[in-house]
């Protein structure tokens, strides 16, 4: 079928093209904030559960002397205990990076009364953290078991909700722009009654009208995306970079191969704009013998 | 071509024409005439299957009406050439394109020397490029036909085709639409003139359909 000829059939129509375009822009424009939201909050979400999967620290404090018994109680408590994978005592160099950064490098470690961290590797079973506790109380007085579970699940939980909005969102703005340009279309349609009816006179069949009209909102919508696509892309290219603090804000983007993702928007969009142009003419068409 | 048994159609539950049988074979040509509001409008579109027989049986192209799809229609129509009574011209493409139009929609191609020849063939030439708001009822009426003929259809069906044209353009008109007939096609003039039924009958074979009340007779020789 001759494309060029069934776009012509239909007279132009300045100010819906405009309005379809310029809608379809700003609906992927939102659409690159809702995926790189939806990204994000994965990309969090999945870094905070991997970290707490299953990592924890029992943190002996004890009188110098009794250090060393108090270590060995709760290592064989640790050993004895089901649901964990691996435990080790950290050693002085290692306390001593971690307490640096606070402290400085000249730090006394030997001088000051610190305490001892166990940390410890939960198998996929996972462990009884009361029980553990209680076990070290009884075992190893002074020995707390620090669950980092307790603190980050509603993190993750919330950076769970969050992408689950995200990918919400995203289905409401392509529902929003099938809406849009389903009313776009109708009202093209509409002004075109006379039209459709000659043509089906002369002996055009419905593909050929349906076509005339699919082909310019599936257009339309294509090339505003597009435009939409690319600015919002510019926009989250030159948001601030996520540094070391890391926070979820900062890391609002995409990376790497994430860059690939928003290129689906003007797709789906002309996907969405070939259904609703679709729908709504053949349910115009029907009308019409 | 057509074939009807018994066939009524009508508008909303009452019957404008009933019991109408019927048969235009090819090559057939007939005139309809009828008082203003008979149905003569109401049987051409019947006749390209706009309208549906609300009673009897009727067949176009040896197909029941009542079991074609939209597209068998479409089809169909492409066979069937109709100038209407108000033209339906698409107001935006030029009186060319417009005349093309039956080809453009059935993916053919177009001819630029034979579109041209049709348009000289309806005086039309030198308005090719005009738009249809900008013609004359007389020339809005020959480009009907020139688009009515250009998929050179097996049945041509005019409504008044005459009714804006002086006698001289209404006479040329009538010896083409006579032309197509010797070619073969069926052809349904429907018409208040009798001069140019009169003209006809001198030409080719022509026979009268007549509607009144509510019926549809075949006229006498007494015209
Ligand atoms: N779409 C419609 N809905 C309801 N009634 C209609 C419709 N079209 C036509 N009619 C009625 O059917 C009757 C026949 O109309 P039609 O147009 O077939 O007459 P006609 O013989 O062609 O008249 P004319 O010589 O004035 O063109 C008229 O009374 C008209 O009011
Ligand atoms: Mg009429």
């Amino acid at each position: 079928m001759d494309h060029a000829a069934s776009a012509r059939v239909v007279p132009p129509t300045g100010f819906t093209a405009r309005l379809t375009l310029v809608t379809a822009a700003a609906m992927a424009f939102l659409a690159v904030f809702a995926l790189a939201l939806s990204l994000a909050t994965d990309r969090l979400a999945t870094r905070w559960s991997d970290a707490l999967a299953r990592s924890a620290t029992v943190r002996i404090t004890a009188p110098a002397e009794e250090m060393d018994t108090r270590l060995d109680s709760v290592m064989k408590v640790l050993g004895e205990t089901p649901g964990i994978r691996t435990f080790r005592a950290l050693d002085d160099s290692e306390m001593d990076a971690l307490l640096q950064p606070w402290f400085g490098a000249d730090l006394p470690l030997d001088a000051l009364p610190l305490p001892r961290l166990v940390e410890l590797n939960e198998s996929a079973q996972g462990i009884d953290a009361k029980g553990l506790q209680l076990r070290l109380d009884a075992e190893a007085p002074g020995a707390v078991l620090d669950d980092h579970t307790r603190w980050r699940r509603p993190l993750v939980a919330a950076a769970e909700r969050m992408r689950f909005l995200g990918i919400l969102s995203l289905l409401l703005i392509g529902g929003a722009m099938a809406g849009m340009i389903t009313l776009a279309a109708q009202a093209a349609l509409a002004a075109n009654v006379q039209v459709i009816r000659t043509l089906r006179l002369i002996g055009a069949q419905d593909r050929f009208i349906a076509l005339a009209f699919v082909r310019r909102f599936t257009g339309r919508g294509l090339a505003g995306a597009a435009a939409g696509t690319a600015l919002g892309m510019i926009a989250v290219a030159f948001l601030p970079a996520a540094n070391d603090a890391g926070g979820f804000l900062t890391g609002l983007g995409f990376s790497g191969a994430g860059w690939l993702w928003p290129l689906f928007i003007p797709v789906l969009a002309g996907i969405v704009a070939y259904g609703a142009t679709q729908m709504a003419a053949m349910r115009m068409l029907k009308g019409i013998r | 071509m057509i074939e009807l048994q018994n066939v009524a159609i009508g508008y909303s539950g009452h019957d404008l024409i009933s019991e109408m049988s019927l048969r235009l074979v090819p090559g057939s040509f007939h005139f309809l005439t009828g008082p203003s509001g008979a149905g003569k409008t109401s049987f051409l579109k019947m006749c390209y299957a706009e309208m549906l027989p609300t009673a009897g049986q009727m067949a176009l192209f040896g197909r029941d009406v009542h079991s074609i799809n939209r597209d068998e229609r479409a089809m169909m129509r492409q066979r069937i050439g109709v100038v209407h009574q108000d033209c339906q011209f698409l107001d935006h493409l030029s009186v060319a394109e417009n005349v093309a139009l039956p080809l453009t929609v059935s993916g053919r191609s177009v001819h630029g020397q034979e579109l041209r020849e049709l348009l000289s063939w309806v005086g039309l030439r030198s308005q090719a490029d005009a738009l249809p708001p900008e013609l004359s009822g007389g020339e809005r009426q020959r480009a009907a036909l020139a688009r009515a003929v250009m998929m050179s259809p097996d049945i041509l069906l005019a409504d008044e085709p005459t009714g804006n044209l002086d006698w001289e353009m209404s006479l040329r008109l009538l010896t083409l639409l006579v032309e197509l007939n010797r070619m073969g096609k069926t052809v349904v003039i429907a018409t208040h003139d009798m001069n140019l039924i009169r003209q006809a009958k001198a030409q080719v074979s022509a026979r009268v359909l007549r509607i009144s009340g509510h019926r549809l007779q075949l006229a006498g020789a007494d015209l």
